[in-house]
């Protein structure tokens, strides 16, 4: 019975990242090709990112949705492929935390260091 | 317009092989028609089934050039392209003979959906009153003319993914009766219809609303069903 | 072993949609990690980013990036097409908006590589 409910709430937190998730990958869109302009460079990108507080929450946000977003999709299509449900979610969820460390890894490269 | 059509029907059980059958074609000629000339004139043991002819039972559901239909609606020359039909049982059932499938499991979910209606009032009781406009009784509507057909159910991809879902078709009358006012049993229907082996592993591919014959909407129903087990529970979480 | 359903069954807009919206999703989730490893160098100043970005200058990187871009606009689109169906009120698969995906992903793509050359 646990079991339903905790999928349910997988189901709801994967819409509710979806939600946030449209707005932040719109504003990506539209900084990507804005900022790709006539080619792009490192210097470029840490020139715009470097020390910008807002730049840094956004995409801190944005890494935030995402790690639980992707996971959840990824485990569904293991489970409907290749696993079962323990190995699917425990693959999920490795891949939850390699996309936060990362990302905020990232997050951190080009705005604080 | 061919004089003959080559039909190809799923003999065995589901170990079994395609056998070609000539027959011959007639004008406003059904796929039932085809069947039933293949059974009564060629080969008397072919397994099949239909009761009404008329469209309005749902037994004679099978697969029809690789889509689940009704046969005694579908019209030969609708489907069959330069004279050729592919008959196959409905998929995602496990196969009795030819093209007989066993729908026990397709049942056993409805049941487990907790689709039947449980109301509490007795024949003391004064009549319920249930708005014939309302929302919950035209979302309820909608839905209800189910008939169990078992053609939504044998087109879902998740069905055949996940052996325990419930499928479109047990959904959708759970949906309708979490939209009756006088059923009483929605808290455990909510549960029953959550989850992986609920309304929340549908992908919302749409193939049960594409093929069901009485065009009902099962994706509706399932979606539906989606944000209201979440209202639901997040109260009692 | 049940039969299963082939190609015949699943040739609809609606199910195309499915089939975009996973293999997109799957393509990023794959992508996602080697993105934030490569924004990563930049720990390391911005020599060591640069020198990355030129590597993908290379043209084959271009345009797996310019698939991403189209991957990340039809996901998105498609995704919201999703919500609607969820959370909004029903009015059928909502296949207007299979196109308006089909449309953004086409405009989203066109106006990343105008946006490479220009």
């Amino acid at each position: 019975m646990s079991d339903t409910i905790a999928q349910a709430r997988l189901w709801y937190w994967g819409r509710i990242s979806a939600m946030a998730l449209a707005f932040f990958v719109l504003a990506h869109l539209v900084i990507i090709i804005y900022a790709v302009r006539g080619g792009l460079t490192g210097t470029e990108i840490l020139a715009r990112t470097h020390g910008n507080v807002a730049f840094g929450l956004f995409y801190a946000s944005f890494v935030l949705a995402s790690a639980v977003h992707a996971p959840l999709g990824l485990a569904r299509i293991l489970r409907e492929t290749v696993m079962g449900e323990r190995g699917a979610n425990v693959v999920a969820a490795l891949f939850a935390v390699l996309v936060l460390v990362l990302g905020m890894r990232a997050v951190y490269g080009v705005v604080l260091s | 317009m061919t004089t003959n059509l080559q039909v190809k029907v799923w003999r065995g059980k589901e170990e079994g092989d395609f056998v070609t059958y000539d027959v011959p074609r007639l004008e406003s000629q059904t796929v039932l028609d085809v069947v039933t000339h293949i059974q009564r004139h060629i080969d008397p043991g072919l397994a099949y089934r239909y009761a009404c002819r008329v469209g309005m039972c749902g037994s004679c559901a099978m697969t029809v050039n690789g889509k689940a239909r009704w046969t005694c609606r579908t019209h030969v020359a609708k489907v069959a392209r330069d004279g050729k039909l592919e008959l196959a049982p409905l998929s995602n059932l496990p196969v009795i003979k030819d093209l007989v499938t066993d729908m026990t499991e397709f049942f056993d979910k409805w049941a487990r959906a907790k689709g039947s209606f449980k109301g509490e009032q007795t024949r003391h009781d004064e009549f319920a009153m249930v708005e014939p406009q309302s929302t919950m009784r035209l979302a309820a509507d909608a839905g209800i003319e189910c008939i169990g057909c078992g053609v939504c159910y044998a087109s879902c991809d998740v069905v055949s993914w996940r052996p325990d879902y419930l499928g479109p078709a047990a959904l959708n009358r759970a949906w309708t009766l979490v939209n009756d006012v006088r059923d009483v049993a929605n808290v455990e229907r909510l549960l029953a219809v959550s989850g992986d082996a609920g309304c929340h592993a549908c992908h919302t591919q749409g193939t049960c609303t594409e093929r069901c014959p009485k065009h009902l909407e099962p994706t509706a129903s399932i979606s539906g069903l989606k944000h209201i087990a979440i209202k639901a529970l997040r109260r009692t979480a | 072993m049940k039969r299963k359903n082939d190609f015949r069954a699943r040739n609809h807009p609606a199910y195309w949609a499915f089939l975009v919206h996973r293999f997109s999703g799957l393509a990023l989730a794959l992508f996602l990690p080697v993105h934030f490893w490569a924004l990563g160098h930049a720990i390391e100043g911005a020599a060591s980013l640069n020198g990355f970005i030129h590597v993908t200058d290379a043209p084959l990187f271009k345009f797996g990036e310019w698939g991403l871009v189209i991957f990340l606009a039809a996901h998105m689109a498609g995704g919201v097409r999703l919500l609607l169906i969820e959370f909004g009120t029903w009015s059928g698969l909502r296949k207007n908006l299979i196109a308006v995906t089909a449309g953004c992903a086409a405009v989203t793509g066109l106006a990343f590589a105008l946006a490479l050359k220009f």
